[in-house]
């Protein structure tokens, strides 16, 4: 019996405690095509094909591969029927070598016994080959950048014989160059008859690259068909289930006296002489490829990483920051962009993050009250979704994490906020939402730091725009003279 | 006689195992969520029925004291060491410091003019000051601890085993021998009653279980050392000083290990720098993680600790009251241990 689909998922329910992650979601996959899963952080993308790959075990609902039912057990069964993951965030063995990564769990012997080495690295060569990779198998994996251990991730795929590729997210650390070579080998992947499973938040990318789209919400399946059928606008309305008005709700706000500047500030390698001001009502933003520095700047503004000089002046007086506790004294907040890693305490609650950075006003002894007060403050005024504040916080979705996030970065009152990619990951209607509160933010007279890797947000955000290549500050650009040509052409240093 | 003994141990540990397996599996409704919370509650209740009704004499007021009496020291180094294991690290040395801090102890308040005094003509100090002069010791040999972990980044594990082998061997040193002779009005702190009812080495235990529990739930300092065991590196973008914190984790786990030794000396009448507190860390280690205190660092409950320090009295009580042999107590102790952790890891496993 022929097929259309080389993959059907029928009826897919999986109940977490408290939550139902997936209901009854439906979702088919035509070989030789990209089908795009899209859907706001929460709406089970990330479960489906967890329960797809045999990470969780789905409650109820069938599995179809090539018309013949399957249950995976865990990835490696997945794998050897033919259906490989490369997830958001990639776990390579870093000191093992880039043949050694791609041959990670089943290395082929010799008599039995010995591994092949040889063999190992021929057919490495040879795919490479195969797939335009410009890889060398001997090095180790931790001198390659993302882009290449992606790569090497596929290339993984591709040695298992997969059929289907899960992509989660797949250019979140990408450079626009790096996400064209991507697309041009997911373009031959297609070609040898091979089905990609893609995740992503970026419409501009799911417009150019998928055949088929397929939305969920809350859980639920809300449609499916080719991509010509979709506008980014039904896209949206589909995702959100109501219409976003306007992305960048930028709202021109009177801008004051300066409050903060930075004079020759380096560290190490990746900040090198940076210079900037920064005005009260102001949102500057900071642009640039992944690695210019833009992260390390702030992380040594804010006494996280150790600066080698540099001054810096608040309201015209010098201050010392040498830890982010000093930072906090003098009025800074810091919203990280590394949200799991310098973020959330996920064990701890929704409630306790929220006050983590704010502690020393509650007292001594601690008033419970307070903290509970305060976050319930916070919680309505940030439309924060969870079931309690007792929740641990690592059960909320990704947007919900970093409004609490913003929480306690707004609670100790700074003068002045830096967020460093304060929308990645998140789903369109928290990203909206993120924006409009920076915004209100900056009308109240705080001023606001913003770094962003998404130009459209930069350039709708921001009242100017500080321009990064490789730890040097190489442009610095006024609201009305934004274009995105400009901007690439500093961020590129040409 | 010696084969119905094992028997009737491995019955009773297979017992607490399928009540443990029971309760993971039936984590439904919120009561038996409540329950599975404070499931380390009905373990200790069960065992103490089961003790009972195998020895009935285990309910005795009699018993009951001395139990209480026997685990309060060990109690007391299970409260600081939980602050170290909360933090996400280890601490091996109370064991050591409690036998440095019982020596130290004994030679001041040692009577006068008894033979071979250790401190010779040196005056017999009066029991506050001793203990004012020995938990400063303590928070002492805490700080240069913490320190070391704190701003070099040597592991907990080394860096406290290291104080461990030093204070033993400070205690070897300062005393080459056992020092007894100690006066009643020293040896009141365990005799003596409070209230006429509660032996004193029970209510100090109380208190310092209350010290601990009050910084752990109602202090910016417990909250910061939740968020520090539970991501080190978000506390300190909040702007928590980690390293402060830290050396303070270190100087709570120490003092709490010179009351300890005060006690022990106290208690005993004399301080032996060689057998004092030996291994002593280990019982509190175990009864702190029993307790469900994570080692993965940001998880403890002062209540569960509670518990964890009475079950541990009740294995140890318990298999007296069965006449069951030493090693035999501890092949049991080692598998509640095991089969705690286990549990705890099952139970702390995030749901996405």
């Amino acid at each position: 019996m022929s097929n259309e689909y080389i993959l059907e998922m029928k009826k897919i329910t999986k109940t977490f405690p408290g939550v139902k992650a997936l209901d009854e979601v439906d979702f088919n996959l035509k070989p030789g095509t990209v089908h795009t899963l899209m859907g706001e952080n929460g709406a089970g993308k990330s479960t489906l094909m967890k329960c797809l790959v045999g990470i969780y075990e789905k409650d109820s609902g069938q599995i179809l591969l090539d018309g013949e039912e399957v249950k995976f057990n865990n990835t490696l069964d997945a794998m050897n029927s033919g259906i490989s993951m490369i997830y958001q965030e990639l776990s390579p063995v870093l000191d093992r070598t880039v043949a050694d990564n791609v041959w990670l769990g089943k290395y082929p012997l010799k008599n039995g016994i010995i591994v092949d080495h040889k063999k190992m690295r021929k057919e490495c060569i040879e795919l490479f080959e195969r797939l335009d990779l410009d890889l060398d198998p001997d090095v180790k994996m931790r001198t390659l950048t993302v882009a290449k251990m992606q790569m090497v991730e596929i290339a993984k795929a591709l040695m298992n014989d997969s059929k289907i590729i899960v992509m989660d997210e797949p250019t979140s650390a990408l450079t626009e160059n790096e996400v064209e070579h991507l697309f041009k080998m997911i373009a031959n992947l297609k070609k040898d008859n091979i089905a990609i499973i893609y995740i992503s938040h970026k419409m501009d990318e799911i417009f150019q690259i998928s055949d088929e789209l397929t939305v969920f919400r809350d859980g639920t399946f809300v449609s499916t068909g080719p991509v010509s059928e979709y506008t980014t606008d039904s896209l949206i309305t589909d995702m959100v289930g109501r219409k976003v008005e306007t992305m960048f709700p930028k709202v021109d706000c009177e801008i004051g006296e300066p409050i903060f500047k930075v004079e020759n500030l380096s560290s190490g390698k990746q900040v090198k002489d940076v210079s900037f001001e920064l005005r009260r009502g102001e949102i500057l933003g900071f642009a640039g490829l992944v690695g210019a520095g833009r992260t390390e700047t702030m992380e040594s503004i804010f006494g996280v990483r150790r600066k080698d000089s540099g001054k810096i002046y608040k309201n015209g007086d010098e201050i010392t920051i040498n830890s982010p506790e000093q930072a906090l004294e003098h009025g800074l907040a810091f919203l990280t962009e590394d949200r799991r890693g310098q973020g959330i305490v996920g064990i701890l609650s929704v409630a306790e993050n929220i006050v983590l950075a704010n502690l020393k006003d509650y007292g001594f002894p601690i008033k419970h009250k307070n903290i509970k007060k305060d976050a319930d403050e916070y919680k309505d005024k940030l439309r924060i979704k969870t079931p309690t504040l007792k929740e641990k916080i690592v059960n909320l979705s990704g947007g919900n994490q970093q409004k609490a996030l913003v929480a306690r970065c707004l609670l100790s009152e700074p003068d002045i906020i830096i967020v460093d990619e304060p929308t990645k990951g998140i789903d369109v209607g928290a990203k909206a939402e993120i924006h409009s509160i920076l915004t209100q933010l900056a009308g109240e007279g705080k001023a606001i730091i913003m770094i962003s890797s998404e130009l459209p947000e930069v350039m709708g955000m921001a009242d100017r725009i500080v321009v990064m290549y490789e730890g040097d500050v190489t442009g610095i650009i006024e609201r009305d003279s934004f274009n995105q040509e400009l901007i690439m052409k500093y961020a590129t240093n040409t | 006689m010696q084969q119905i003994r094992k028997n009737n141990v491995l019955a009773f540990f297979y017992l607490i195992k399928q009540i443990k397996e029971y309760i993971m599996k039936s984590k439904k409704s919120t009561i038996q969520e409540k329950l599975s919370q404070n499931s380390i509650w009905m373990i200790f209740v069960l065992m103490v029925i089961l003790v009972t009704i195998l020895r009935p004499v285990f309910m005795s007021p009699a018993n009951i004291t001395g139990l209480l009496e026997g685990e309060s020291i060990k109690g007391i180094l299970a409260v600081g060491i939980m602050w170290a294991i909360l933090s996400r690290g280890i601490d091996l040395s109370p064991g050591a410091i409690v036998a440095l801090t019982s020596v130290i102890t004994a030679s001041l308040v040692q009577n006068e003019g008894v033979a071979n005094r250790l401190l010779g003509d040196f005056p017999q100090l009066p029991t506050m000051v001793v203990i004012l002069i020995v938990v400063l010791i303590g928070a002492t040999i805490g700080a240069i601890t913490g320190v070391i972990i704190a701003y070099t980044g040597i592991p907990p594990f080394i860096a406290t085993l290291g104080t461990q082998l030093i204070c033993r061997a400070a205690a070897k040193m300062y005393s080459n021998r056992p020092v007894s002779n100690l006066p009643d009005n020293f040896r009141i702190l365990t005799k003596g009653k409070v209230f006429g009812f509660i032996p004193a080495i029970v209510f100090i235990f109380i208190l310092m279980f209350a010290i601990s529990a009050f910084l752990l739930t109602q202090t910016r300092f417990g909250k910061n050392i939740y968020a520090i065991g539970g991501n080190r590196q978000a506390a300190f973008v909040a702007g928590i000083n980690v390293k402060k914190n830290l050396v303070f984790v270190y100087i709570v786990s120490a003092i709490f290990a010179a009351v300890g030794g005060i006690l022990l000396a106290a208690r005993t009448g004399s301080a032996d720098p060689s057998t004092s507190g030996l291994n002593y860390e280990l019982d509190a280690i175990a009864a702190a993680t029993i307790g469900g205190t994570s080692h993965t660092g940001g998880v403890c409950r002062i209540s569960g600790v509670l518990a964890g320090i009475l079950i541990m009295g009740v294995i140890n009580n318990g298999l007296v009251l069965l006449s069951i042999d030493d090693n035999m107590t501890n092949i049991v102790k080692g598998l509640i241990i095991i089969v705690a952790v286990a549990f705890d890891m099952r139970k702390n496993k995030p749901a996405t």
